[in-house]
């Protein structure tokens, strides 16, 4: 029944957003693939009439960009979606949820801060975990970070920073 | 006026490095800031240097109190990449150690949340019966806490037959005392007091700030990893998910306290079902793909991320503990509470404890009060309301 239940959902999605692409990787784990500029509008409809829990957002850095995942749990049928999203790396800007998600609201900052994606329009874009003297353009979970700590030296100290 | 009481960096009450800054008018909170990052590690930098099996390794060290969760999760992850599952043995062993691990945490809380309301006597019951829990652990793995009991494909460590009749002795002392502590804590007209209608998280809210566990369950909104999406063992047992609709601190209390004898239960089952075989599949390599593990923590949903590319190592490993939604709805939760509740509301999503002294209250540049302070506040409410009882 759960299956059936989750094939329903799929069906609605396609006619609804037929540009979604659908890849099941098992009964209970779906990832989609949508363009940045429908993932809003997309996740609006999942989270408001659907009634999917937001679980998390995950950022990876990939050849082609910076690609976001938000995950979300389906808690009746027990399905996790995946909702994936490429932002490319000379325009690094998605449109915030934090309005429509507020729980969307830490992990923004988070991925902001470690992979230096712009969320436009969250009202308080700072950072969430690095130290208040960590430089805004260092973003620890990029591939190339590695290359970039060599010759900075990060202050240590608050009063020095600023 | 609006005054600012800092808590934190270290949180009073707790060992957890969180800053919490309440706004107050009068004695009366009205707005809350969160600021975390304090012990900020890494973890999911430092994973995409270690191999697959060393992971689990690190992924145990995140928390000491649910170190059984992150590795579960992490392990089911990896598994979900694999296409395979343990064996059946395996299975119950893991689905065994999570449900003691949720009992000692519950107890752990428990114990706690009777200190800051100023009922010792609680404290120091709930952790008289959590400390042979920890004594089992150590029978069973070799260590109190930081068990490893799981492996890609199964687990680390069989329970011995032999080891069988040691844990039911244990489960029959605990459900004994655990009735005895859901009634006690029940049915005294102060501790009700205390923690009815206090801290209030209203459903819709839950699930704006989408919180998980018993956060969630004790605001009217039933999930439940083992029921939803059940792994290992948990749809083979019988059981039943505790779910109250009222959202204050008492259904969140009472949520913890019947969930351990859910647990008990579940515990029982598995010892009298444990089939024989193999406790271990052998993975040999991990294919490129990706797959996300889940599992129930005492907290509520643990939630890993793990992209391979093929190597031995993953690509991107993304952890999310069931704290980083709860704590955040902590801005709704204490909005409109007196001071004196605050210490409380701010611990019943149950983050980790421990630290009491780094709490400074200034007022115009003068030191006012200290983490002991604050729970001499919270001690002399519960004494107002025992002395209005008892009249």
């Amino acid at each position: 029944m759960k299956k059936e239940y989750s094939k329903k959902i799929l069906d609605e999605i396609s006619a609804k957003f037929p540009e979604v692409i659908i890849k099941i990787h098992s009964p209970r784990r779906t990832y989609m693939t949508i363009s940045r500029e429908k993932v809003y509008d997309f996740v609006e409809f999942l989270y408001k009439e659907k009634g999917f829990r937001f679980s998390i957002a995950t950022g990876i850095d990939t050849r082609d960009g910076i690609e976001i995942i938000y995950h979300f749990s389906h808690d009746e049928a027990g399905t996790y979606y995946n909702i994936k999203v490429l932002v490319p790396k000379d325009d690094l800007k998605i449109k915030s949820m934090t309005t429509l998600l507020p729980a969307t609201d830490w992990i923004e900052r988070e991925i902001h801060e470690l992979l230096g994606v712009d969320f436009v329009g969250h009202p308080n874009l700072v950072p969430l975990l690095t130290a208040e003297t960590w430089p805004a353009d260092l973003c620890p979970l990029r591939r190339d970070y590695a290359d970039e700590h060599k010759n900075i030296k990060i202050k240590k100290k608050l009063w020095e920073a600023s | 006026m609006r005054r600012i009481v800092p808590i934190g960096p270290y949180h009073p009450l707790q060992e957890e490095p969180e800053f919490f800054k309440l706004i107050v008018e009068g004695e009366k909170v009205v707005d809350l800031e969160i600021n975390i990052g304090y012990n900020h590690r890494g973890h999911e930098f430092i994973s995409q240097t270690l191999t697959w099996d060393q992971v689990s390794f690190l992924v145990e060290r995140i928390c000491g109190i649910c170190s059984d969760s992150h590795p579960y999760a992490y392990v089911l992850a990896v598994e979900d990449i694999v296409h395979i599952t343990a064996p059946p043995r395996a299975q119950y062993i893991r689905t065994i150690i999570g449900e003691l691990e949720r009992i000692h945490s519950h107890y752990l809380w428990l114990g706690l949340a009777g200190h800051f309301i100023g009922y010792n006597t609680v404290w120091m019951w709930v952790w008289r019966y959590r400390e042979p829990l920890l004594d089992l652990f150590e029978l069973i793995m070799g260590n109190r806490n930081h068990y490893a009991i799981n492996k890609i494909g199964g687990a680390r460590r069989d329970i011995l037959p032999e080891d069988y009749p040691k844990i039911e002795k244990y489960l029959d002392l605990l459900e004994k005392k655990n009735t005895m502590f859901t009634n006690a804590i029940l049915d005294d007209p102060v501790i009700r007091a205390r923690l009815e209608n206090v801290g209030v998280l209203t459903k819709e809210d839950a699930i704006a700030y989408a919180v998980t566990g018993p956060t969630a369950r004790g605001s009217g909104y039933a999930c439940d990893v083992r029921k939803d999406d059940p792994y290992d063992a948990y749809d083979k047992v019988d059981w039943n998910m505790v779910v109250f609709p009222e959202g204050d601190v008492l259904a969140k209390a009472k949520v913890r306290l019947i969930e351990c004898h859910e647990s008990i239960k579940i515990v029982r089952q598995c010892l009298k079902d444990m089939p024989d075989g193999p406790i271990e599949t052998r993975v040999d390599e991990i294919p490129p793909g990706e797959g996300i593990g889940r599992h129930e923590a005492p907290r509520g949903e643990v939630f890993h991320y793990v992209r391979s590319d093929g190597s031995n190592m993953p690509v991107r490993h993304k952890v999310r503990a069931p704290s980083y939604m709860n704590i955040a709805s902590n801005v709704v939760a204490v909005r409109g509470y007196s001071i004196a509740d605050a210490a409380l509301v701010l611990a019943a999503v149950d983050p980790c404890y421990c630290c009491t002294e780094r709490t400074f209250v200034y007022e115009n540049g003068k030191k006012k009060y200290s983490g002991q302070d604050l729970l001499r506040l919270s001690w002399k409410k519960t004494e107002d309301i025992k002395r209005r009882y008892k009249k």
